[in-house]
């Protein structure tokens, strides 16, 4: 900007001054109350609950001492890792390279069935993933089918259970993506590359990768910030069990301001689940950024 | 974009995703005389829903001009729980009247959620008619009544007669000791190893019910307590809590009870009521004298023999001493809210809702204890199940939970005890440990008695 201001150019903002006013009120407003409310002894019910004081950063020096806490922090960047920068991201973009190559019919019906565990709400999906690894689940019938022991997933291994649950449910929004920014790379730059005696992996990883690196920087960013605050996906499976070994900080937020009614511990959690954020998204913009170089 | 603006640009979107979840407040229209009702309302428990819309009838037409606005919440407890406390914190939300649980009301009363109801209560002729322990539930720490009871339950050993006897045990059954459950478990199981014999809720996943209906039948039978009365404080390191949670371990390691995992499903409950009991899959569980409600015409999982396939005993004290059983009691309340714009029309309608005629009704379609002693002594309620009398009687030797503000995470440490022990994760010596540790950061040294 730097030039000289114009009125004409400051109406040109007008067009955008509800919406900004709608972000303010409804998306910062809540989460400065949050922080405020982290720094006080605000409570569901008891003494504290009409009239909060200000204790400082009481809650988060609690946190710091807490054995739960540092457990939720490695449970949730696991699995963000896990099912978001890895599973959903990889596997999107897998399904979406395939596609390009598959015949219409195919690629149109694995579109459909990977969309559609995208478009069910929430709580309808967390109810099939907890029915399919439920211990009398549709996974343990198949392998019984086949004559292979189950397991009791959501008890032995609750974390790889909700991962999974959560590549299924969100893959389509990255293979979406994806498909477009394929869609995009032009055919004949792939072309000169097989005519230079490029391989497939060579141009996957010298050509396509680099072409859609924007793409790719943008899908890690929003399916990371989505995973994050994944909550009722492990409350309905797992409700953070067994003895918190899904506990991610969503959960643990979740337990500690409304099942014991510690609003003001609750929302130091959720403060720090938005530094999380927070770190991620700067490194993803970082990446945005080198690319641009 | 400059790099600022897209660190913002993140940060908002960060923001967006995390604050999808916040609550939006409900603005009920600003009308003269208008009374708003909240109360819990499942699938399982449409009593209070019924009661609720006879009352509303009733009083618009005795008082014209009044609007009964009622609001069930469809949820389980504790998410009905969280549900009435938000809308508590604020004037504008808060309801006139609203179903309240016993144990919280202590807390929110100190919140300054409930409005005192002694003024009122003098002039209410059927107040005399509550028995004390009743009035007593409803009592804050200041002494005075801010709710008004409308029931409670008790809990007690179910068992399946036909189970015992084919392992050889002679019914009505009533074990005298610990020991004496253990040998009869192990006795079924013997006759049948598929068998669940005796059955007691662990973990975190059964939540209250863990506690209520497991671990303070345990605890409270032993010569130890969770909260010493005189000096308001938790007592910790007591031999009674390790011996409860061994005698867990012992139900679940010898597989006597359900395996942990099944113990850690949220929804194993409608399994011992809807599957396992009525199946003749399982002996016994410790449950609630309202468990009838499910059996019954009408219920959620209707069993014709109910009344004769089932029993009822008191759950014995660890070595049979004194008074020789134990039970817990809970119960809801009816409280006025203290924002209310019409206190006196609430209180009105809170004492109309709770008339003999709609007590009654409520008490027995809801298999609870009558608190209310011209309900007690009506034929319709001694008959609405063949264990009412049993299950009243144990009255005499019940427990309430200690409802401190700081009850719901005493309770939540507990459960994450008997959860280590039933998985094998810590010892009952270390998870009792544990427990102490645990409840010393979450309510301070000051508010902790050493034993």
């Amino acid at each position: 900007m730097g030039e000289r201001r114009t009125v004409r150019q400051q109406l040109r903002l007008l067009p955008v001054v509800p919406s900004v006013l709608l972000l303010l009120l409804f998306l910062a407003a809540p989460v400065l109350w949050s922080f405020h409310a982290s720094f006080t002894n605000a409570a569901l019910t008891g003494r504290n609950a009409r009239n909060p004081t200000w204790t400082g950063v009481e809650n988060y020096a609690r946190l710091l001492g807490d054995s739960a806490f540092p457990a939720a922090v490695v449970l949730t960047v696991t699995f963000v890792v896990a099912s978001a920068v890895l599973g959903q991201n990889l596997l999107g973009l897998l399904i979406a390279g395939l596609m390009t190559r598959a015949r219409k019919p195919v690629s149109a019906a694995v579109g459909t069935a990977v969309v559609a565990a995208w478009v069910l709400p929430e709580i309808v999906a967390a109810f099939a993933a907890y029915a399919y690894f439920s211990k009398d689940g549709t996974l343990n019938q198949l392998l019984g089918g086949v004559g292979a022991a189950g397991a009791d997933w959501l008890y032995a291994y609750p974390m790889v259970a909700v991962v999974l649950a959560n590549i299924w449910r969100g893959t389509a929004f990255s293979m979406l993506v994806y498909r477009a920014a394929l869609a995009d790379v032009p055919r004949d730059i792939s072309e000169a590359a097989l005519m230079d005696g490029a391989g497939g992996w060579q141009r996957l990883v010298f050509i396509t990768l680099p072409l859609i690196r924007s793409s790719i920087a943008t899908n890690l960013m929003l399916v990371t910030l989505q995973t994050l605050a994944v909550f009722t996906l492990i409350w309905v499976m797992t409700a953070g069990g067994p003895s918190n070994a899904s506990t991610t900080l969503p959960v643990l937020a979740y337990q500690e301001a409304f099942k014991f009614g510690d609003i003001g511990y609750g929302t130091a959690i959720a403060s720090v689940l938005i530094v999380l954020g927070l770190v991620f998204g700067i490194a993803y913009v970082r990446l945005l950024k080198g690319e641009k170089r | 974009m400059h790099r600022p603006a897209k660190i913002l640009a993140a940060l908002m979107s960060a923001a967006a995703l995390l604050a999808t979840s916040a609550c939006s407040a409900e603005q009920p229209a600003a009308e003269k005389r208008t009374l708003k009702i909240v109360y819990q309302k499942t699938d399982s428990f449409s009593a209070l829903d019924t009661l609720f819309k006879d009352a509303k009838k009733d009083f618009e037409a005795a008082n014209q001009g009044t609007t009964v606005e009622l609001q069930p919440i469809e949820a389980n407890d504790d998410d009905y729980g969280t549900k009435l406390a938000l809308s508590l914190r604020s004037a504008e939300t808060a309801p006139d009247v609203f179903y309240e649980d016993t144990f919280k009301v202590r807390s929110d009363v100190d919140a300054g959620y409930l409005l005192k109801l002694d003024g009122y209560l003098e002039k209410w002729d059927d107040w005399k008619l509550y028995n004390e322990a009743a009035k007593a539930a409803g009592t804050g720490d200041d002494g005075g009544i801010y709710a008004v009871p409308l029931g409670t339950d008790t809990r007690a050993i179910w068992y399946n007669k036909k189970v015992l006897q084919k392992a050889g045990i002679a019914v009505p059954w009533q074990p005298r000791s610990w020991d004496e459950i253990l040998e009869a478990a192990r006795k079924m199981k013997a006759s049948d190893p598929s068998l669940v014999p005796f059955h007691m809720y662990a973990g975190k996943g059964t939540g209250e019910g863990t506690v209520m209906q497991s671990f303070y039948e345990l605890l409270y039978g032993t010569d130890s307590e969770l909260y010493d009365q005189q000096e308001k404080k938790w007592v910790v390191g007591s031999q009674g809590f390790t011996d409860s949670l061994s005698f867990l371990k012992t139900l679940y390691d010898e597989g006597l009870a359900v395996t942990p995992a099944e113990a850690l499903d949220a929804n194993v409950w409608k399994k011992v009521f809807g599957e396992w009991l009525p199946k003749g899959r399982m002996g016994a569980t410790v449950e609630g004298s309202y468990t009838p409600s499910f059996w019954q015409k009408g219920g959620n999982y209707e069993w014709d023999s109910y009344a004769e396939d089932m029993g009822v005993a008191k759950f014995p004290t660890q070595r049979g001493q004194e008074p020789g059983g134990v039970s817990m009691s809970g119960g809801w309340t009816l409280a006025v809210g203290a924002d209310s714009k019409n206190p006196d029309l609430a209180f009105k309608f809170l004492s109309e809702a709770l008339s003999k005629k709609n007590s009654l009704a409520f008490t027995v379609s809801g298999s609870q204890i009558a608190v209310r002693t011209d309900v007690a002594a009506d034929p319709e309620y001694l008959a609405a199940n063949p264990f009412v009398k049993d299950v009243s009687e144990l009255v005499s030797v019940t427990h309430y939970r200690p409802a401190t503000a700081d009850y719901p995470r005493i309770s939540a440490a507990i459960q994450v005890a008997t959860e280590a022990v039933i998985t094998g994760a810590l010892s009952p010596q270390e998870a009792a440990e544990q427990y102490d540790k645990t409840v010393r950061d979450q309510v301070g040294d000051a508010k902790v008695l050493q034993k």
